[in-house]
């Protein structure tokens, strides 16, 4: 008999068993009988005319057995991939929303949109014969960048979209902003690109698709973040599979950062063709080819105004910003950069009027969507920048500033003007804490030691809050959302006493097999060892939908709780049967049911096994067994939030940017288990970092080929680049979560690259310096310092 | 991958017969090159003959003015050596430095030498102390062998054995590591000898060159200062997504203080 292992403890992870000792099962490893493979074959340009293509060549080629395009696509009558969400323009406008083929049709839009696919008996024949394709192609100009797509002189990607705008999207109070900036006292202005970025997971994606023609019945492996939507989504809008004869299983996933959570056209054109060729396909991305056809992330241009008295307290704040959506419209891309960007504008502060727009503009590049924070990081890029340009204007301290416009902690519930309403927090709590961690009052003797050795240092801050814990569905309904938010579990007790939970989150990374299970020993007092979380397979679990938004512990977890709630007021039911005693004298603590001010008590086991074998059972009023189920549909989002403290130190000479320290004090609510969420928030600080100083998808304006195409030229953080971080929590309980969670998936990417960049700017703000476009190179810096023609230090 | 032939030969003879007589044939040594091409179908020889069994090509022999290092020693093995250590500490430190563990124990200094990669590590190492590349043919002096981008002065079908080093009075290397790749964004590698200081440049153009004017200031005068204020022409040099053409030059002259530096520690 193990132990119960309950909230608030750190066991070692039950996954790593598997993990570490490479008996995971990833769809890579995954070997059907009869299976054939297949190779995309994508586009080397941008933009083109697809004039025609002829098959016959790679058709005669040794193994292969078919070769599938867009006009095998159009005579099957199949669907467009779709978009999850559906945004509206200022007057109601909905975006526009061109047809996204799964096999180019008529055109090719980016350098990796997918125009043919070749399956053959192996991957060899498979690329060989995709070698022989012969693909006629009338190459137009490409257009990468927002600023240029929206020209009105840009190459058009779309006949229906006038300047390749998707949406002009606004969200807040214009007027009252306008009235507000006429009232300053000082007006902080700042022009900023936030980087693109590629998601990178370790495991590339991959899929193999089954048909069984003896029960109709498709299967899909598949590295997904979310099965049951990619079930949904494909079988009932792209290839009309009825959902009762679509299997969609994401076995164990190597990560996923937003990366998988879309519903990609190569799932949908594998399915479709295992039923073409009647025998299993399997295809496994290169990581070269994972770089132009995995969604990228972020790729904003942005002008920001924040109006402030003379005090310092901010009076309105205002901005513009350009998004990148890439060629089509991926699952979320429209929401990550419009619902799950204006709403943050306010972050700590008691800001009272704001107002944002958002171009949402198509260019010739792979579709952009949600990327670990998803919208969030550019809020907080924005406003925790400006925030130090006002202060650094005004000559006011940047931590006395954050402090004279944070909202205190009795101040919640608040009501920002950009919709959201937070029920809990404590920046200043956090803001505190950090200081002391950091070692600030100590800063100036370091920065000494620095300038002794002829290098800068510079510290910096990001006080901010995210929102998480995607959605309450009506909420999210209302901005557009074309599906629900919520989260289901089914928590079933074995006659035995042990459970097996289903639930329809999906663990590729984050260790929720440890912490579910820590929620049900905890709760029905059930050993650690006896607990087992199922997912990833709408066979086995109910429903679910699946893992991004920081949501699978807020929401999956709320339902796990409120099954598990279940099971008590069922056990609760036999157990006073048993002990002859009324239900409302039954106690239930640490796995034991008992009589109420007596030493009469029956164990979880005993009344698990009376359950399954309902001898002595109220069958007139209760059914046998011992297994429920709950719904859970979040009422408000949660709000995690902290303060980061970012310490650099720059080597003029070569421009380059040493993270020398790190500090997160982070608000996450209840913490089930620490050292889960320890390494949450070093993963994502490190993706933070990443893009505030290595990071950047590049592509060359009129051929749209993508310059930082493979690991050499796209820079990854790397553990030598990081020093050891200090992370804390410092929490306040969600008021309206079962356990009082907020999240810790996001918020170390959320907050960490304003603190670099602030720091960045900190260490150079003596030359004059006031703003760093990320990510701070090396190369960057220098030419930083040359522009500010300022005698750099010799060594 | 397409299929090819493997021929592992025991004698340079017969490897450079199995060269000249199937055409499309191609040296393998470390593979962490020719490998990852052959895996993206970069590249499809008919054969590759493997350099791995000539016994002859690997190690490291002291001849007291000089140091030989057989092609087929990897960059681990330069790194740790006593040897090269002692004699040519900017050497063993510039073979440290290379790619990541696994890389320098499979990758070569013949295979190094011989793609001539412009951002390697050895060729500026070769140059800049003037070393010879013996082949299965002839001798070639660093000066002659180097032509630019991946190209130098071996015939199809001949063999690096070899690489001979003068032992220099001092020598150092620095590198600037290209932030994604760590190769060499630029790479300076400078050595001292009784008749002169030689200074080679790799990562910066289509090929590793020398600075004829630092090598002079420095012959002169053999500390940082006397290079502080030489400028590098952007001419010729690279412009890339990692660093443009004017930046390189200035990281250039900040390397080669370095390198002196590291030289004279
Ligand atoms: C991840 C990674 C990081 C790297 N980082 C660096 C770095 O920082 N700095 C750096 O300098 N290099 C770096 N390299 C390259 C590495 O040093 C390679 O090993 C080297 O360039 C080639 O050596 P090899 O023995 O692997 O040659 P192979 O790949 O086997 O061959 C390379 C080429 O040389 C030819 N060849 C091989 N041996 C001979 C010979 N004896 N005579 C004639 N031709 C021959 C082959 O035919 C082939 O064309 C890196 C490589 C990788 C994969």
């Amino acid at each position: 008999m193990g132990n119960v292992i309950g909230i608030g403890a750190a066991p070692k992870r039950k996954e790593d068993q598997r993990f570490l000792t490479g008996r995971g099962n990833y769809v890579s490893d995954i070997k059907r009988p009869g299976m054939t493979a297949g190779v995309f074959v994508r586009s080397p340009h941008g933009h083109a005319v697809l004039r025609g293509i002829d098959k016959s060549a790679a058709l005669a080629s040794p193994g292969v057995i078919a070769v599938l395009t867009g006009d095998d696509v159009a005579d099957d009558g199949l669907g467009s991939l779709p978009c999850g969400w559906g945004i509206t323009d200022a007057k109601g406008v909905p975006m526009k929303e061109p047809p996204f083929p799964m096999l180019a049709q008529d055109k090719v839009r980016f350098v990796g949109d997918m125009v043919a696919f070749v399956i053959a008996e192996t991957p060899e024949q498979a690329n060989a014969g995709a070698e022989l394709l012969k693909i006629d192609y009338e190459v137009l100009s490409s257009v990468v960048g927002v600023l240029e797509a929206v020209r009105p002189d840009a190459p058009q990607l779309f006949d229906d979209v006038p300047n390749n705008i998707c949406c002009d999207w606004e969200l807040g109070d214009k007027a009252a902003v306008e009235t507000a900036f006429k009232k300053a006292a000082h007006v902080a202005k700042l022009s900023l690109v936030n980087n693109r970025l590629i998601g990178n997971p370790m495991e590339p994606r991959a899929a193999i698709a089954e048909y069984e023609p003896g029960t109709d019945r498709f299967t899909l492996w598949t590295t997904s973040q979310f099965p049951h939507v990619v079930r949904f989504l494909m079988g009932a809008l792209v290839l009309n599979i009825p959902q009762h004869k679509l299997r969609v299983v994401a076995p164990d996933v190597g990560g996923g950062f937003g990366v998988k959570q879309f519903h990609y056209g190569e799932e949908a054109v594998i399915t479709w063709a295992a039923k073409r060729v009647m025998r299993p396909v399997k295809w496994v991305a290169s990581r070269s080819e994972g770089y132009v056809s995995d969604r990228h992330g972020r790729d904003h241009v942005t002008e920001a105004e924040l109006a402030l008295d003379e005090t310092g307290k901010f009076l309105a704040f205002r901005v513009n910003t350009l998004a990148n959506m890439g060629g089509y419209l991926s699952t979320f891309g429209p929401n990550i950069p419009t619902n799950l960007y204006g709403p943050l504008l306010g972050g700590v502060y008691t800001t009272p009027a704001i107002y944002c727009n958002v171009k949402v503009v198509f260019t010739n590049t792979v579709p952009v969507d949600a990327y670990r924070g998803a919208g969030r990081p550019e809020a907080t890029f924005v406003l925790e920048r400006i925030v130090d340009v006002a202060a650094s204007e005004m000559g006011i301290d940047r931590v006395e500033l954050r402090r004279r416009n944070m909202i205190p902690k009795e101040a919640y519930p608040y009501q920002t003007p950009v919709l959201v309403q937070y029920d809990s927090g404590d920046p200043m709590g956090c803001l505190d804490g950090a200081l002391v961690a950091a070692d600030v009052k100590n800063f100036g003797v370091r920065k000494a030691a620095s300038a002794s050795k002829g290098k800068f240092r510079g510290l910096g801050y990001s006080t901010y809050v995210e929102a998480c814990g995607l959605a309450p569905s009506r909420f999210a309904g209302r901005l557009g959302a074309r599906g629900g938010l919520y989260e289901s579990a089914t928590v079933r007790v074995h006659p035995t006493g042990q459970v097996t939970v289903m639930i329809g989150t999906h663990n590729h990374g984050q260790g929720h097999e440890t912490t579910f299970a820590q929620i049900v020993s905890d709760k029905l007092g059930v050993a650690f060892e006896n607990v087992d979380i199922v997912f990833g397979d709408t066979d086995r679990v109910q429903f679910g939908m699946g893992t991004y938004g920081s949501r699978s512990l807020v929401v999956g977890g709320a339902a796990l709780s409120k099954a598990t709630d279940k099971v008590i007021v069922k056990g609760k039911k036999i157990a006073a049967h048993l002990l002859e005693a009324s239900e409302a004298d039954i106690q239930f603590e640490a796995g034991k049911f008992s009589v109420a001010g007596t030493d009469r008590i029956k164990t979880f086991e005993e009344i698990a096994g009376a359950a399954y074998v309902p001898h002595d059972y109220p069958l007139e009023v209760l059914e046998p067994g011992l297994e429920e189920q709950a719904y859970y549909d979040p009422v408000n989002f949660t709000y995690p939030g902290g303060c980061h403290i970012a310490e650099v130190e720059v080597d003029p000479e070569t421009g380059t940017v040493t993270l020398v320290n790190y500090t997160a004090v982070d608000d996450v609510g209840t913490v089930i288990n620490p050292m889960i969420v320890e390494g949450q928030l070093h993963g994502g600080i490190v993706q933070g970092v990443g893009q505030a100083l290595f990071e950047n998808a590049v592509y060359d304006e009129g051929s749209g080929q993508l310059l930082s195409g493979s690991l050499m030229d796209y820079c990854m953080p790397r553990a030598d680049h990081l020093p050891m971080m200090k992370v804390a929590t410092h929490s306040t309980l969600c008021t309206h979560t079962p356990m009082g969670v907020k999240g810790c998936g996001e918020v170390g990417t959320i907050g960490s690259p304003a603190a670099v960049i602030n720091a960045v700017v900190d260490a150079l703000s003596h030359l004059g310096v006031t703003h760093v476009d990320m990510p701070a190179t090396p190369n960057r810096i220098w030419r930083l310092l040359q522009n500010a023609s300022l005698p750099v230090a010799a060594e | 991958m397409k299929p090819f032939a493997y021929h592992q030969p025991g004698q340079i003879p017969d490897a450079a017969k199995l060269l000249t007589s199937i055409e499309d044939s191609k040296l393998v040594a470390g593979g962490m090159t020719l490998i990852p091409t052959l895996k993206q179908r970069l590249a499809s020889p008919v054969a590759l003959v493997d350099l791995s069994k000539l016994g002859s090509l690997k190690g490291i022999a002291d001849e007291g003015a000089t140091i030989t290092i057989g092609a087929m020693t990897p960059h681990a093995v330069v790194a740790a050596s006593k040897l090269v250590q002692t004699k040519i500490p900017g050497l063993a430190a510039l073979a440290s430095m290379i790619g990541d563990p696994a890389v320098r124990s499979r990758g070569t200094i013949g295979g190094s030498v011989a793609n001539n990669d412009p951002a390697a590590d050895y060729p500026a190492g070769v140059l800049g102390l003037g070393a010879t590349i013996i082949t299965s043919t002839r001798e070639i002096a660093a000066d002659k062998f180097f032509l630019g981008l991946f190209e130098t002065a071996l015939e199809p079908s001949e063999i690096i054995t070899a690489i001979r080093f003068p032992v220099p009075l001092k020598a150092g290397y620095a590198k600037f590591k290209a932030p994604a790749s760590r190769y060499a964004l630029v790479g300076v590698f400078v050595a001292k000898f009784a008749d002169g200081v030689r200074v080679a440049v790799t990562g910066a153009g289509p090929g590793v060159f020398r600075v004829p004017p630092m090598e002079a200031a420095l012959s002169g005068n053999f500390d940082a200062s006397a290079i502080a204020a030489i400028k590098i022409d952007t001419d010729g040099l690279t412009s890339d997504i990692h660093a443009e053409a004017d930046y390189r030059a200035h990281l250039v002259t900040v390397m080669a203080k370095r390198a002196v530096d590291a030289a004279l520690s």
